[in-house]
């Protein structure tokens, strides 16, 4: 190739097959094996901490490796009593982020009943702003971030007819870019993150027609780099969470296949921690929990055998949301 | 990592709140973990020390000078902790602090913490307060030296510019980052921003235009800018083909054996915009084996990688070119029944 593009080298001696059972290890072991520094470290997200570890088990199909009493007994403490919101870990603020973490755990283990639901549908209608967007909690972050996940909490706990969904919609489409993509606000960078945000929210409120989906898809495509991993933004190194934003996007949009499937794959699957399990963001470098959800996400988009469906939406997996019967927009192409 | 990492942020002389006969009066609160697995967390010693004080304050709704200062050692330990932030301002404004004081304070923890949404939005807020964004353009200036892409240096840069109204003098600071990396997409979206608030008349137009071909002439194969480039003229209300110079400019660079994908991809758009909107049968015919000559490229050796949705292009592409010629033949029927 005669241009020059930021990328990594795959060596051939990383990973080509899946490490089923290191994963599975990995996961199991990581709300008991951690060094104290990153554990405190964590605190703040552990509620996504263990919405990416449930979720990634169950998609292996080893949920019962984990202890459901003790989650949801968590989840519980967690929920504040006031404001109806979530927190991350006890002793914290509510949030949007661990309020959504919170509900799709308890949507895997079919018990939602054991938390406040109406007081979490009142803590989503309180974000809204008049303009249509959301705070992430009540100091005032706004986010498109956040509008995905009120319409993704209000979804998954059939309440979404507590917020304007008409101005919700106006917001999200206000952060549209001329090259198609979004970012986090009206005029800020088109993000592979934040346009899965926009683009799920989109998906879940039945308005995928307003997206420029050629424009979008073909931004999105461009973000697949010669050693096959995917960047966020252009210009970047490729990054494991990307394969799951861009690939769940274009899934939504019906174009995955614009994409190579297996270069990816290649890619994806040579982020693999060999030692430990786990994936990494990039080739070589050290797992994480978050990294492995999305390893394992894309994976499953990409229609690994080992693995169960994932809907792309909600990033869960999808028996859990026929199960709700929930149906989310998908376009066919 | 290890848990060293944590305790060197803190001074070499530091002691801990336990030990410390001015905070004698508070008792610390212990986290309750249960005897959930999920949560079990071992934590270094002065972490445990620093948020049991934190939890007791937070619990007797203490805002003091100490509280104050305590608020400062739980962020060095983690300066993602929301809760801490929060309490923090409410010291803040409970004690009417100087707020220029936490600016500068800020400032540091900035550098230390590029990265962290907790602290921009901690800046935004006391930003606000002040009613004084005089200070902002030159920090977010100074992060985006170290990364020029920090994604909420550049959040919070344009909250400023669009709140206070500081458009003046932005488009020679991205002209700047645009010399020193004509890759970067960030100071590209910064000036579509700029451009956006002032408008799109035709001089603008002409002038980004222009802009745009002197930079690809640099380096061509350049994502950044081309998107640039279809975003003026998308803006710009014209349709790309109606910049005969823009096409002029790329053919050029073809006829030059430039292969980059953007600028073949660019071909592709304004030859097919111009082949559909072509009168004259003929020409028409030239500009759809163009369109496909192209694609063909694209798939067989410059974006084999995206060789399906080259591929989809140029079938969407003859499905329209098919059902345009079978109008005009229907209108042509029409014409003489």
């Amino acid at each position: 190739m005669a241009f020059i593009v930021n990328d990594v080298d795959i060596s051939a001696a990383e990973p080509k097959e899946l490490l089923f059972d290191k994963h599975v290890e990995y996961i199991a072991n990581h709300g008991n094996d951690q060094n104290d520094f990153e554990y405190c470290m964590t605190e703040f997200l552990r509620m996504s901490g263990i919405y990416w570890g449930v979720t990634a088990l169950d998609l292996m199909q080893q949920l019962e490796k984990l202890d459901r009493k003790s989650i949801v007994e968590f989840i519980k403490k967690c929920q504040c009593p006031t404001s109806g919101g979530v927190a991350a870990c006890e002793g914290h603020d509510p949030h949007m982020l661990y309020t959504l973490s919170a509900v799709q755990i308890l949507c895997i283990y079919d018990c939602l009943d054991q938390i406040d639901v109406a007081g979490v549908a009142r803590y989503v209608a309180s974000l809204q702003q008049p303009d249509g967007s959301f705070f992430g909690d009540k100091w005032g972050e706004v986010d498109t971030r956040f509008s995905f996940c009120a319409v993704a909490i209000l979804t998954l706990i059939n309440k979404l007819d507590v917020i304007n969904v008409p101005k919700a919609v106006e917001f999200v489409m206000s952060c549209c870019n001329a090259d198609g993509g979004f970012g986090s606000k009206p005029n800020a960078e088109s993000h592979a993150g934040l346009i899965y945000c926009c683009v799920g929210f989109l998906s879940i409120t039945n308005q995928l027609h307003r997206l420029d989906c050629e424009k979008l898809a073909w931004w999105l495509c461009e973000r697949q780099l010669p050693s096959g991993g995917l960047n966020g933004r252009p210009e970047k190194l490729p990054d494991v969470c990307y394969s799951w934003w861009v690939l769940a996007s274009l899934t939504i949009m019906g174009r995955l296949h614009w994409i190579s499937s297996d270069k990816l794959k290649v890619f994806i699957l040579s982020c693999q921690d060999t030692d430990t399990g786990g994936f990494s963001d990039r080739t070589g470098n050290l797992p994480d929990i978050f990294h492995t959800l999305f390893g394992l996400g894309a994976l499953s988009l990409l229609g690994h055998d080992k693995l169960l469906k994932v809907n792309p939406t909600f990033c869960m997996p999808q028996y859990v949301l026929d199960k709700l019967k929930i149906n989310t927009q998908i376009i066919s192409v | 990592m290890s848990d060293n990492s944590s305790d060197e942020e803190l001074a070499p002389d530091w002691i801990p709140y336990r030990q410390r006969s001015d905070w004698a009066d508070v008792t610390p609160i212990e986290q309750d973990d249960g005897e959930n697995p999920v949560v079990v967390i071992s934590y270094s010693e002065k972490f445990k020390d620093v948020y049991d004080y934190f939890r007791a304050i937070l619990a007797s709704s203490e805002k003091s000078t100490r509280a104050l200062e305590l608020t400062r050692d739980a962020l060095r330990l983690n300066a993602a902790n929301y809760t801490v932030w929060q309490y923090r301002r409410d010291i803040l404004k409970a004690l009417g602090c100087n707020l220029q004081q936490e600016l500068q304070y800020i400032d540091d923890v900035i550098s230390d913490n590029p990265k962290n949404y907790q602290v921009w939005h901690h800046r935004r807020v006391i930003v606000e307060w002040l009613n004084d964004p005089s200070d902002e353009l030159r920090l977010t200036e100074s992060v985006l030296s170290m990364d020029s892409k920090n994604y909420h240096a550049w959040q919070h840069r344009q909250w400023a510019i669009k709140t206070f109204n500081l458009y003046d003098n932005e488009l020679e600071y991205v002209d700047r980052l645009i010399s020193e990396d004509v890759r970067n997409n960030s100071a590209w979206n910064q000036r579509f921003f700029v451009l956006k608030h002032f408008g799109f008349t035709p001089e603008v137009i002409q002038r980004e235009i222009q802009y745009a071909v002197n930079r690809i002439r640099l380096i061509k194969n350049n994502e950044s800018v081309w998107n640039f480039l279809g975003g003026i003229l998308h803006d710009g209300g014209a349709s790309i083909s109606q910049h005969e110079e823009v096409l002029a400019f790329c053919e050029e660079l073809y006829n030059n054996n430039v292969r980059s994908p953007y600028l073949i991809a660019f071909l592709i758009d304004l030859c097919q915009e111009k082949c559909l909107r072509e009168e004259n049968a003929e020409s028409r015919e030239a500009l759809g084996r163009r369109v496909a000559e192209l694609c063909d490229g694209m798939i067989r050796e410059h974006d084999v990688i995206r060789k399906k949705y080259w591929q989809y292009v140029v079938d969407s592409f003859q499905l329209k070119l098919n059902r345009l010629k079978a109008n005009n033949d229907g209108e042509r029927n029409d014409g003489t029944s």
